[in-house]
């Protein structure tokens, strides 16, 4: 008996690390288009990836609504990377495989992508990443639909710096390669611009990192120096909260030293009380809070799709959206689901964006997007409060790092290649 | 460019606030405010701008409550009639009039946004409004904007108020903003800015340097010598409180270590079992206060204040009932046989974990802060946050409860008997069954009390725990397992050694330091800091 209790409790303790594993079972018919969706359920990194495996669910329904594509109904593949990268790469695998998916919607962190790349490229299937990435990269079988650097990291520096008057400068993130990359680039970019080297502060911090005292008393100290001073913060997840938690405690008002944020959207916001932080900043693609009539549909079919008012809608979301509006269009124009043929027919097609612009797939697998910058307000959304007039093309490799500015990335005939050298006129001569 | 800003503004302002103002007709001025509040209405930023410029200018008292409700938020625009209205509580008053305005059932509000240079302008244009008015806190408030917003032309008018000025706080509060302007003030003599030194110096703080840094930087020579050793000064009185701010840190990290270990100290250090869901009770009893304080705020909103404190017994109660459960169910079957403990529990965590993302969803849940938890207090040189102060208490309360509970009380005695020797205290009656699953549901309570702390300073999510039990575990090892005087030794040196470490050597390899220590130590010295010694060990 009580070796058999042991087992039973073995078991499920076992079961609830399998659980998260399997795939979602559906139905397999054959008159239909398969899509995956790769995201985390489970883990870290479910608090962010679950609304977009949702808003994937939602766009295939609405999909389907209209009657499919080509007369298919497309039927969707949900997997569990439970915030774990290897497994992503397994699941991304298995997704192609065994499920035989024509296209997979999927990853947050740049280290999933990176995991699943090399799976992507040997299968020969399709990836549409949809957040905000570091750049550095261009590749055959991935659509970039997030923002590359220029179409929000830059963008927001350049508003600090002409609007708000910002001279000093603190970068803080969290320690991996989003951070990291971005951060080189911003350094490089604000030596350009004449910054000095002594008035740019940078900061890692772990994943998670809840203790903030040291580090916002730092950037206190940081800015009593008598210049504007201003942080950029690439914190990701789970440390924003305590992060600006520890700002409105220790009396660190927007109007004194601003925070401009990458990776704080209206879901994340929706964990906390904005009171301390109106007039904090963040840099997007896209805000709930758009007046345009596109968006206004998008949150309402959204909050009836998913059966509640309070729920939001954020830039990764539209990123999706617009990913898979223009992949139905290049299955459509290209008549088969054949990953080449819809390489191909997907550069230079466009479908409009919830912002009243058109999003164009680049050559370089990058789309083009409106860049915003939105204060926080007291009710969680953001007020925006600059945004660029035109729509600005996704750059895959960043021209301020002096490794990467000679390199451009063209997947169209005849250069086809994501590191083409125009200096040397060649290939990844870089790589 | 705030100074910038701030000069055009005044520079706009001038001409009407050296004007008495019966020189500006009346009836004229009244129409053009009422025309400019209701243009606020459709204004865009840059038009914005323009109004509060305008309506400063007028230096009229009418606008002092429009304009202090937009930099609030509280001013509205009611898209149906037009009408620019301010909030406040939950009526809706006319701008000028100050009246309520009684809201036709198709009404429509908006809020009125600024960003934050308007505010910054707003806050400048309220000061130079409010400096001579009547009450004593408004004109304190209108000094410490000058101070923040300092701007050579507002001299003459600091000097009006200074000479007319009873209150010694507020006369203090001009001097020193007064003060602040004349050194930042390059039109003003050399003499004039060094005699103006002291006293911004003597305000002391991260103020005074920033002011003082500003005015360094293009300063003439004799002025710049004079700063340097002001600064200087105040350098060498904030080396020495940073390092006891530094200690204050620690202790409130230690704080946190201490609350999250406590549980543990009990499950695994007097217990013996490897709990792996002691992070998940954590976890659990930040859920059960998210609940309390969600039925508070729906019913009884006026005890919103004391939510916190309602949600402890609540919270302990919950995880301390859930942690018998699991005793009962799962742990007392693997006693003696700790790998399978470890499993067992770690494949509890995740169930726990997945149930509550299942039942909450995967996003963030909202604790406010009560009032007074909120904020900081300057202690001498010190910033003391008023919700970090409340945890380092809380947690000692909740240590010295435990070591009462254990050594003032039968059922402490009881458990200490069990764990001792099992076989010997059941020989003496003792029913040990009951003593395991109330020693595991204490430990699981506590658990959950450090789970209504942590909502004050960390997420409300399902991976709450996650972030704290590998800490914890490394609290209760480093203190020495089966003594609660280790566990709290532990947790205090681990938080102070962390935030010493941290400026120098940043929080991630700051991290990987104190782990590096931590092995050392336990190679040297196995047992922790503070070893049990006796037959205890032996086991």
């Amino acid at each position: 008996m009580k070796n058999f209790s042991a087992k039973s409790a073995l078991l499920a303790a076992a079961l609830a690390g399998s659980v998260s594993l399997s795939a979602v079972p559906v139905m397999a018919q054959d008159d239909t288009i398969k899509v995956g969706i790769l995201h985390s359920l489970s883990g870290t990194m479910a608090i962010s990836e679950t609304t977009l495996k949702d808003t994937m669910l939602f766009l295939i329904e609405q999909q389907n609504a209209k009657g499919g594509v080509m007369g298919k109904m497309l039927e969707p593949v949900v997997v569990d990377i439970a915030s774990d990268w290897p497994l992503a790469a397994e699941l991304a695998r298995q997704l192609i495989e065994v499920d035989e998916v024509d296209a997979v919607f999927g990853c947050w962190t740049s280290v999933c992508r990176k995991s699943v790349l090399p799976v992507f490229e040997e299968l020969n299937s399709l990836l549409f990443y949809p957040v905000q990435y570091e750049g550095e990269e261009s590749q055959r079988n991935v659509f970039y639909t997030g923002a590359s650097p220029n179409q929000q990291a830059i963008p927001a520096v350049d508003y600090l710096m002409n609007e708000e008057g910002v001279e000093r400068w603190v970068l803080a993130g969290t320690d991996y390669v989003y951070p990291q990359t971005t951060n080189k680039i911003l350094e490089q970019y604000l030596l350009d611009k004449g910054v000095a080297a002594e008035d740019i502060m940078i900061n890692y911090t772990p994943f998670g990192h809840s203790d903030w005292q040291t580090i916002v008393s730092d950037i206190v100290a940081f800015g009593s120096e008598g210049k504007k001073t201003a942080v950029v913060s690439t914190i990701n997840g789970d440390a924003n909260v305590p992060f600006y938690r520890e700002l409105g405690n220790q009396g660190v008002a927007a109007e004194d030293i601003p925070v401009v944020a990458f990776s704080v959207g209206e879901e994340e916001l929706s964990g906390f009380d904005t009171t301390p932080l109106v007039g904090h900043l963040a840099a997007w693609n896209y805000f709930m809070s758009v007046d345009t009539p596109e968006n206004e549909q998008f949150i309402a079919d959204w909050q009836a799709f998913i059966g509640s008012e309070d729920r939001v809608t954020n830039d990764p979301m539209e990123a999706h959206m617009i990913g898979f509006n223009l992949w139905v269009k290049a299955v459509e124009a290209a008549g088969t689901t054949d990953a080449d043929a819809v390489i191909d027919a997907i550069v230079g097609l466009e479908t409009p964006n919830l912002t009243g612009g058109m999003a164009t797939m680049l050559p370089n697998h990058h789309i083009t997007k409106p860049v915003l910058i939105g204060e926080i307000q007291d009710d969680g959304q953001f007020f925006v409060v600059w945004e660029t007039e035109d729509l600005v093309p996704g750059d895959a490799w960043s021209d301020f790092l002096p490794e990467s500015a000679m390199l451009e990335a063209d997947w169209t005939a005849p250069i086809n290649c994501g590191n083409y050298n125009t200096e040397t006129e060649s290939c990844g001569s870089a790589m | 460019m705030l100074i910038l800003r701030a000069l055009r503004l005044v520079l706009l302002a001038l001409p009407f606030l050296l004007l008495p103002s019966n020189a500006i007709r009346a009836q004229d001025a009244a129409t053009d405010i009422s025309a400019a509040i209701q243009a606020m209405g459709e204004a865009n930023l840059r038009e914005l701008e323009q109004i509060v410029a305008d309506l400063a200018a007028t230096g009229s008292d009418t606008v002092v409550p429009v304009l202090t409700a937009l930099g609030d938020g509280n001013l509205y625009l009611e898209e149906t009639s037009g009408a620019v209205l301010i909030e406040r509580g939950s009526a809706y008053l006319d701008p000028l009039s100050g009246e309520p305005v009684e809201l036709g059932a198709d009404a429509d509000l908006s809020k009125i946004r600024v960003n934050n240079g308007l505010r910054r302008d707003i806050a400048a244009a309220l000061a130079g409004m409010t400096l001579m008015s009547d009450n004593p806190a408004r004109r304190l408030t209108a000094a410490q904007g000058f101070m923040a917003n300092p701007d050579p032309a507002n001299i003459p008018l600091l000097d009006e108020a200074i000479a007319a000025e009873t209150d010694a706080n507020v006369l203090a509060a001009m001097q020193a903003a007064r003060a602040v302007t004349i050194l930042g003030d390059e039109e003003q003599s050399v003499a004039d800015r060094q005699a103006a030194v002291p006293l911004v110096a003597s305000g002391g703080g991260r103020n005074a340097l920033t002011v003082l840094n500003a005015a360094l930087i293009d300063a003439p020579e004799e002025l710049a010598s004079t700063i340097q050793s002001a600064i200087a000064g105040l350098e060498q009185e904030r080396a020495i409180w940073s390092a006891l701010q530094n200690v204050w840190f620690g202790l409130s990290l230690g704080s946190v270590l201490l609350l999250a270990a406590i549980g543990l100290a009990i499950t695994f250090g007097v217990m013996g079992v490897i709990n792996m869901a002691h992070g998940e009770m954590v976890m659990l009893g930040a859920y059960t206060t998210f609940i309390v304080q969600l039925v508070i705020r729906q019913n009884f909103p006026g005890l919103l204040d004391y939510s916190l404190l309602i949600a402890l017994p609540c919270a302990f109660l919950v995880t301390g009932a859930i942690g018998v459960g699991i005793e009962r169910g799962i742990i007392r079957w693997l006693y003696g046989r700790p790998l399978e403990t470890l499993l067992a529990t770690w494949g509890l965590s995740l169930i726990l974990q997945q149930t509550v993302r299942s039942i909450f969803g995967p996003t963030n849940q909202m604790v406010i802060a009560p009032t007074w938890m909120s904020g900081s207090t300057e202690f001498f040189g010190l910033s003391i946050t008023y919700g970090r102060f409340w945890i380092v208490i809380f947690a000692l309360i909740v240590f010295f409860m435990l070591l009462l509970i254990l050594n003032r009380t039968p059922l402490g005695l009881q458990m200490r008997a069990v764990t001792q020797n099992r076989r010997m205290a059941s020989a003496m009656g003792i029913r040990t069954p009951f003593v395991d699953a109330m020693t595991f549901g204490l430990g699981s309570g506590i658990a959950g009390l450090a789970g209504v702390a942590l909502t004050q300073i960390d997420n409300i999510s399902p991976n709450l725990g996650q972030n704290y039990i590998i800490d914890s575990f490394m609290v209760v090892v480093f203190g020495g397992v089966g003594n609660l005087w280790g566990t709290l030794v532990g947790a205090i040196t681990l938080g102070v050694a962390n935030k010493f470490l941290e400026p120098y050597a940043g929080a991630v390899l700051g991290k990987i330091l104190i782990l590096v220590l931590i092995i050392l130590f336990i190679q040297r010295r196995p047992r922790g800091l503070f070893a049990l010694k006796g037959r205890a060990v032996e086991q």
